[in-house]
């Protein structure tokens, strides 16, 4: 499991593309934005936490297609389906992965953007909390719709269009938790709620991965 | 006889090709007098006018797509439990009728909206779940065209049907958390005493019944379509192969 896991995170930062590519594309979000509705850092400021959080999912969303692809391309995923390690585990660590490289970093990354679109004082605690706590969630979906589109010649858009419904209530509580957070008000209701989103996915979600995964190896 | 006789498709397609034309002219008939009744022998509402009359078409939709689902969750399950093709091909046959009765509760509430709220559209909990319910129809049935061998189609969109239905119903409540609503409460409770006025209430239930009868019709036949789909192709396979 721990070699997987490292080999996955080393295949990510050194096959290039990966690591660095969600974090530029939330960058690159960030600064379209304030073109789009005009720099008037009234509205910025609160727009902001709808903002940073569709921009993290967006970022989580465009690496999910190289979540199993290259393995699946390359032959190794019938390797790890065949190897004593439970197709389960593979997907959980996959997830882990995957966050590892596209969520943490986003996490990071996210008070620095939210200065650049005004964010008010006492919402960054709040974002970095919500990013943390919800971007696992996103990544064990995520790897959901990876695994049951990952047969696919182009499953890249369907798997936007099966992914991101899924995305709906980890969306609304993160981006409430920072709104709250930044109208000082007290953000723990949603916290809490989008802490059990990403735990009840992180618990199921592997389970049902393996299961397209085997369908699709079959 | 038990009902998993109906999983031999020789068997549902002899018993659904008797049911069919029986069901199929209840729902003209229910939908028709239902619709009629409702339209132009009802008085208008003191307040909303003859707009109130939406309701019969609207209230048996937006129930229809829900129970849509709920039956394609339930043949799904039946896929993957007992593997019965039929059951699969039901779900698949399912997708687009819901799809469409989602749009008609969509559209009708619309036209509602406008002259009743002033609006087309609100960021209502009921209105952006059942946007939602839509866009999760329209995944399901690009799952099934995207894939090509049938059974693993029919795995992996039973799956997402699994999945999605969870989720579903936590973004339902997670919409009531993020937004408080401008639709009214629920039309039909079956625990209310009375509902609505008994004048709106019978023909209000005869367009249900219509709809439900729509639907079950609708099933039968893509179902049936769907088989012969099967057959043909495997028809074809023979030919090659001798």
């Amino acid at each position: 499991m721990i070699g997987l896991f490292k080999r996955d995170l080393a295949l990510a930062v050194r096959a290039g593309g990966g690591f660095g590519l969600g974090l530029a594309f939330f960058l690159i979000v960030t600064v379209l934005v304030p073109f789009g509705v005009g720099p008037n850092t009234g509205i910025l400021s609160t727009i902001a936490p709808g903002i940073l959080w569709l921009g993290a999912l967006l970022a989580c969303l465009l690496s999910l297609d190289r979540v199993f692809q290259l393995d699946w391309e390359d032959g190794s995923l019938d390797l790890l389906a065949t190897s004593p390690l439970p197709l389960e585990n593979v997907a959980a660590i996959k997830a882990l992965a995957h966050w590892v490289t596209t969520g943490l970093p986003l996490v990071v990354a996210a008070p620095i953007l939210g200065v650049l679109l005004n964010l008010p004082g006492p919402g960054y605690g709040w974002l970095m909390a919500s990013l943390a706590l919800g971007t696992p969630a996103l990544s064990a979906i995520g790897t959901f719709g990876a695994a049951l589109t990952v047969g696919l010649k182009r499953g890249g858009l369907l798997l936007s269009l099966l992914v991101l419904p899924l995305y709906v209530p980890t969306l609304i509580f993160g981006a409430l938790v920072v709104t709250r957070g930044a109208a000082g008000l007290d953000a723990t209701t949603p916290l809490a709620l989008l802490a059990g989103i990403t735990l009840a996915t992180i618990a199921t979600l592997p389970f049902a991965a393996a299961a397209a995964l085997r369908v699709n190896l079959r | 006889m038990s009902f998993w006789e109906y999983a031999n498709p020789r068997k549902f397609m002899a018993t659904s090709a008797m049911l069919l034309p029986w069901v199929a002219t209840l729902a003209a008939l229910c939908l028709i007098t239902g619709l009629i009744w409702g339209f132009f022998f009802t008085p208008d509402d003191f307040r909303q006018g003859s707009t109130v009359k939406i309701i019969y078409l609207h209230v048996p939709a937006a129930l229809m797509a829900i129970n849509a689902w709920l039956m394609m969750l339930v043949t799904s399950l039946i896929w993957v439990i007992r593997r019965h093709h039929v059951s699969a091909l039901a779900a698949k046959a399912a997708a687009p009728v819901g799809m469409v009765f989602t749009l008609i509760a969509l559209f009708t509430g619309a036209v509602w909206g406008q002259p009743m709220w002033g609006t087309w559209w609100e960021w209502d909990p009921r209105l952006t779940s059942f946007l939602i319910l839509f866009l999760f129809y329209l995944g399901y049935m690009a799952l099934w065209e995207a894939i090509e061998n049938p059974d693993s189609a029919a795995d992996l969109t039973s799956v997402l049907c699994l999945v999605g239905s969870v989720f579903a119903i936590i973004s339902r409540y997670a919409l009531v958390f993020w937004n408080q609503g401008l639709h009214q409460g629920a039309t039909l409770s079956l625990d209310a005493e009375q509902n609505i006025s008994d004048v709106f209430w019978y023909p209000l239930l005869v367009c249900i019944a219509g709809f439900v009868l729509l639907f079950v019709a609708l099933v039968l036949y893509r179902t049936q379509t769907e088989i012969r789909v099967r057959r043909l192709k495997a028809l074809i396979a023979q030919e090659r192969m001798a």
